[in-house]
């Protein structure tokens, strides 16, 4: 009968165990990128999926190495935990899809060494290291982080084959002039710079439209917001994210953005250019709900996301940036912990401040 | 350049200086830290250390010259305190520490001298001439000064045997 | 799920978790009654509080009912002889704890006859004075059967001093895996309400809300059909979630209120008892009868044949599992042994540990149930947050214990929390959240006493610098008046000297 080892060190309850894990979660979150991936390859072709390929690779490698230099022993288990290929997913999809390969390499390597390693690695690194590796490739390297490309559906005859997606991936063949082109935020900011409101640039021929299904330039994960948006439902009914924080970031763009437009639509872009540009939706639902660096409770969650909105608005409109949405999270990031420490819940029996709820003296008077 | 380092040196100087003048003014009278330590001691001044008494030791160990791991009835949980209470990081491997320990008289080899009680510090064992001694468990520190001066080897330190309502769960293996 | 469901599911403040309940088919299977074993091993310690003092000697002979162990202290139950026999030691045996540490026990020999001691009942408890029901459920040893075992005669006349208003009957059963207060509401409604009727007569409640988790509709029909007739007892169906049977939720969601942090239930004019205490009750004030017996779940992939069994107080776990039907394949697949339920229970080291009056459960759990994992990096997911039914940050807290900074995890909370096990049961990571708590509360208690230990040998070794000045005082004065009378002595001797001379 007693054939079951005892073990040396005594468990505490429960014996039980609800079975989620984080290689489950991080599984849902990479589910829930896949119809966006998988359009945004067939959107603009091979170079974009060697970008991918390349970005997730780099993270994982990156993330090996830094284990095996601290002396780890739990390589393996924590390459298995799928958060390295998710940051790395994640960076992917917010690159110009034609970019080098170096910018896969690079990047990968700020995310994990720079943006979580040095941290401490998985769950202890401050800002989120798809984004600080998104910022840092802007900031270092702003001329291949700039140049978009129009869509050139894989199915489209003047479409890279896939030699040729490896060599423009590569670098050594010349991304053809013709395809080059702006994203809608970069063109109205220009544009502006030049004098041109917005109300004639927009109304211009050359202006980029604006598309729910992405038929338009832009980072490949960001143009399909539709199929973003959908793996973000997904997320919110399996309950690996909670809607406090997308909403809020939403909201938080979407209220000064109908604002200003409102008040001088030749200034202020208006609410559905600025929900369906950029990142907004991908950093909504997928970088804004960063379990590590987004704060805890839904309350802390609605302050943060509304300042990313915000902020994302503030920089978008008046920055010196076409797009804000990676800026604008690594600042509120930084103020996560300060969110926490003040949206705490309240303890059952006790006020806000933690004080002891009062003793009715009333009772059987 | 030249004004710019130089305005940095003068401003390096000057504040320097400041500091300097301040250490000398407003240096803290005494140490805070040494009535600290002593009321974290066990206080039985049993003098185990070498130091005279608690506060002997509490003075010690808060100018450096002796170890956080000097005091043995405190045991590796003292020593603990007091190296967090210091921000000092001490080897507790070193310390051979199974837990509090009290004394315990082996009736059969007790000859009833006396000599234990008079040197222990809480006056933790009873007893008259030629009487058999016993040792009050609650008052016993473990200091273990008693079991020197036994004659006959009767006074020997034995582990406090662990209960139900002391036993406290280990802390989980780091993740 | 209906659209209204799906937005709730959204909305909902979402403490607590939904386990997988696994209580059919065990809560469906009927009663067995276990006979009396040969030996019975009866903890000193089976409540909360001060252990009960021995008053039957080795050798002596007892009839079953009969008191061997009397209270100690206010909060205390006196324990009772579960059948008769022989008392063939005072030893110890291994206490249902995960510290595997021992207990003192009483070993009763039974003498298979199974025979009552003289029993004092009473036909109408509605005519005793409520100090007197007190005072019987305290002679019987009636403890909380729901698992923390508190004295229930306590809580009865604290109760009706704090004048309370509601009587609040536990029935959730919110714990996988456990039947018996299930089973006793299907098959003892009548004696339930009935305990429950001379609780409210004996505490001064006006009302007694019966709170049934809404998964065991058998039960809720039952009971309701037994409150038919008693408006002062209401059934009240209550969702089925984990931590429903705690006492603070439960009465937050019967009554509405919330039991202030350092209060008591009684301070807000509600107390609350189990099911199985209510009939305990009623068994000890009608028949006279002490609690000798509970209902057991026996229940876990292990277990043969899961089910509940009346078992007599101080039967080894082992002899109610042979009982029960065994263990699968020879215990083959055993992965841990659990006495009471899944989310709160102890952890035994083997099975010769003893069924005590708060004994809910045994489980005989499969490695796929425990699901043990090595613990990974918390991910800061915050599902501890969401889970946890006191509003507490389980994470920070144990970030805190972790680096030992105990007064910062007691800041945020440490004391408020109640150990239910949500926190650790929807960790991502399996880290061993509940394991730092109960690690830190135990850790806190022993400086405590470490402190107050410090305190009294301080005090002692100040007795005795007294001490010894005194003597030294003594002494020096002793010794200075035997000085004085010498030299008076000297002077009498050189006067009379002197006299003799002079007169000489």
């Amino acid at each position: 009968m007693n054939t079951a080892p005892f073990t040396a060190q005594p468990v505490a309850s429960p014996h039980a165990h609800g079975g989620n894990s984080v290689t489950r979660t991080m599984f849902r979150v990479q589910l829930a990128l896949v119809p966006a991936t998988l359009y945004g390859f067939w959107l603009f072709g091979w170079p974009a999926f060697f970008l991918w390929l390349l970005t997730i690779l780099a993270c994982l490698g990156f993330e090996a190495l830094s284990l095996k230099c601290m002396g780890s022993g739990r390589i393996k288990a924590t390459l298995h935990d799928g958060s390295a290929l998710l940051t790395g997913w994640l960076l992917a999809m917010t690159l110009p899809p034609w970019a080098p390969w170096w910018v896969a390499v690079v990047g990968g390597f700020i995310a994990i060494v720079i943006g979580k390693q040095v941290f401490g690695g998985i769950g202890q690194n401050v800002f989120n290291p798809a984004m600080v590796a998104r910022v840092a490739l802007l900031v270092s390297f702003p001329v291949p982080l700039t140049q978009w490309v129009t869509p050139l559906p894989m199915t489209h005859l003047a479409a890279p084959d896939f030699v040729d997606g490896l060599r423009i991936f590569l670098g050594s063949l010349p991304q053809p002039d013709a395809i080059a082109s702006a994203s809608l935020l970069g063109f109205t900011k220009t544009e502006m710079s030049r004098g041109i409101d917005l109300i004639h640039s927009l109304g211009g021929e050359h202006a980029p439209a604006l598309s729910w299904i992405g038929a338009r330039s832009g980072s490949f994960g960001e143009s399909a917001s539709l199929l973003v948006l959908a793996g973000g439902v997904y997320l919110l009914l399996c309950r690996i994210i909670t809607w406090h924080a997308p909403a809020a970031v939403l909201a938080g763009l979407a209220i000064p953005s109908a604002i200003g437009h409102a008040v001088d639509p030749a200034h202020y872009l208006s609410v559905e250019t600025h929900l369906l540009s950029g990142a907004a939706v991908l950093g909504a639902f997928f970088i804004a709900t960063d379990y590590v660096t987004s704060p805890n409770t839904g309350a802390g969650q609605i302050v943060f996301g509304l300042g990313i909105g915000l902020l994302t608005w503030v920089i978008r409109t008046f920055g010196g940036y076409p797009e804000g949405m990676a800026f604008a999270i690594l600042l509120m990031n930084a103020l996560t912990p300060v969110i926490d420490r003040f949206a705490k819940p309240r303890i059952l029996g006790r006020d806000r401040k933690g004080k002891a709820l009062d003793v009715p003296q009333t009772k059987g008077a | 350049m030249i004004a710019a380092i130089l305005s940095l040196t003068v401003l390096g100087a000057a504040l320097g200086m400041v500091l300097g003048v301040a250490n000398k003014f407003l240096a803290v009278e005494g140490n805070p830290l040494v009535d600290e330590l002593t009321a974290m001691m066990p206080g039985s001044n049993c003098g185990q250390c070498g130091f005279p008494g608690c506060s002997g030791a509490a003075t010690a160990i808060a100018d450096g010259s002796a170890a956080p791991t000097c005091c043995p009835p405190g045991g590796k949980a003292l020593a603990a305190a007091i190296a967090a209470k210091l921000g000092i990081t001490v080897d507790l491997s070193a310390m051979a520490d199974d837990g509090p320990k009290i004394a315990v008289v082996a009736e059969e080899l007790c000859i009833g001298c006396c000599r234990c009680s008079k040197v222990c510090p809480t006056d933790a064992i009873l007893g008259a001439a030629k009487q058999i001694h016993n040792v009050f468990r609650e008052a016993c520190t473990g200091c273990s000064s008693c079991v020197e001066k036994c004659p006959t080897e009767a006074l020997v330190m034995r582990p406090v045997p662990v209960t139900l309502q002391h036993w406290v769960m280990p802390k989980p293996l780091a993740a | 799920m209906g659209f209204m469901n799906l937005f709730k599911h959204f909305l909902s403040d979402g403490w607590g978790v939904h386990p997988d309940d696994h209580k059919r088919p065990a809560a469906d299977a009927p009663v067995r009654i276990m006979p009396v074993p040969t030996k019975l091993y009866l903890p000193l310690q089976q409540h909360l509080g001060g252990p009960a003092r021995p008053v039957v000697l080795v050798g002596q002979k007892v009839k079953k009912g009969e008191i061997i162990a009397e209270a100690q202290g206010m909060v205390s139950a006196p324990i009772h002889a579960p059948t008769s026999g022989t008392i063939v030691a005072v030893t110890e045996v291994t206490a249902p704890h995960p510290s595997g540490l021992t207990l003192p026990a009483i070993i009763l020999e039974s003498d298979g006859a199974d025979e009552w001691c003289e029993l004092r009942g009473c036909n109408d408890p509605f005519a005793l004075e409520p100090a007197e029901i007190g005072k019987r459920v305290a002679a019987a040893g009636v403890v909380g059967l729901g698992g923390a075992a508190f004295p229930s005669a306590v809580k009865l006349i604290g109760a009706s001093r704090a004048q309370v208003t509601t009587l609040v009957i536990n029935g959730g059963e919110c714990e996988p895996y456990l039947s018996c207060d299930d089973r006793l509401m299907r098959d003892a409604a009548a004696g339930i309400v009935d305990g429950i009727r001379i609780m409210l007569h004996a505490t001064g409640a006006q009302i007694a809300l019966v709170g049934i988790e809404d998964n065991k509709p058998e039960a809720i029909a039952t009971m309701a059909a037994a409150t038919a007739d008693f408006p002062q007892v209401q059934v009240r169906p209550v969702p089925a979630r984990y931590p429903m049977g705690s006492e603070k939720q439960l009465i937050q969601v019967l009554t509405g209120i919330e039991v202030p942090a350092d209060g008591r239930p009684a301070d807000i004019g509600v107390v609350v008892h189990n099911v199985g205490t209510a009939l305990a009750v009623r068994v000890a004030v009608r028949e006279g009868k002490p609690l000798i017996s509970r209902l057991v779940t026996v229940n876990g992939a292990c277990a043969s044949a899961p089910g509940n069994i009346e078992v007599r107080v101080g039967t080894l776990a082992e002899e109610v599992i042979a009982y029960a039907g065994g263990l699968k394949g020879e215990g083959l697949g055993l992965a841990r042994r659990v006495m009471g339920g899944p989310m709160m229970g102890m952890q035994i080291p083997h099975w010769r540990v003893p069924v005590v009056k708060g004994t809910s459960g045994i489980l005989a759990l499969d490695a796929g149930e425990v699901a043990e994992q090595e613990p990974n990096p918390c991910i800061r997911c915050g599902s501890c947050v969401k889970a946890c039914p006191m509003g507490l940050l389980p994470l920070e807290m144990s970030a805190r214990i972790r680096s030992e900074a105990f007064d910062e995890a007691i800041d945020l909370g440490l004391k408020d929390c109640i150990a239910c096990g949500c926190c650790a049961y929807v960790c991502p990571s399996r880290i061993p959240l509940v394991q730092y708590f109960v690690h830190a509360k135990g850790e806190l208690a022993a400086q405590d006493r470490a402190k107050l230990r410090t305190e009294a040998t301080k005090k002692l070794a100040q007795q005795r610098q007294e001490r010894l000045e005194r003597e030294a005082r003594e002494k020096a004065e002793a010794a200075a008046r035997r000085k004085a009378e010498r030299e008076a002595a000297a002077k009498a001797t050189a006067a009379t000297a002197e006299t003799q001379g002079a007169s000489a």
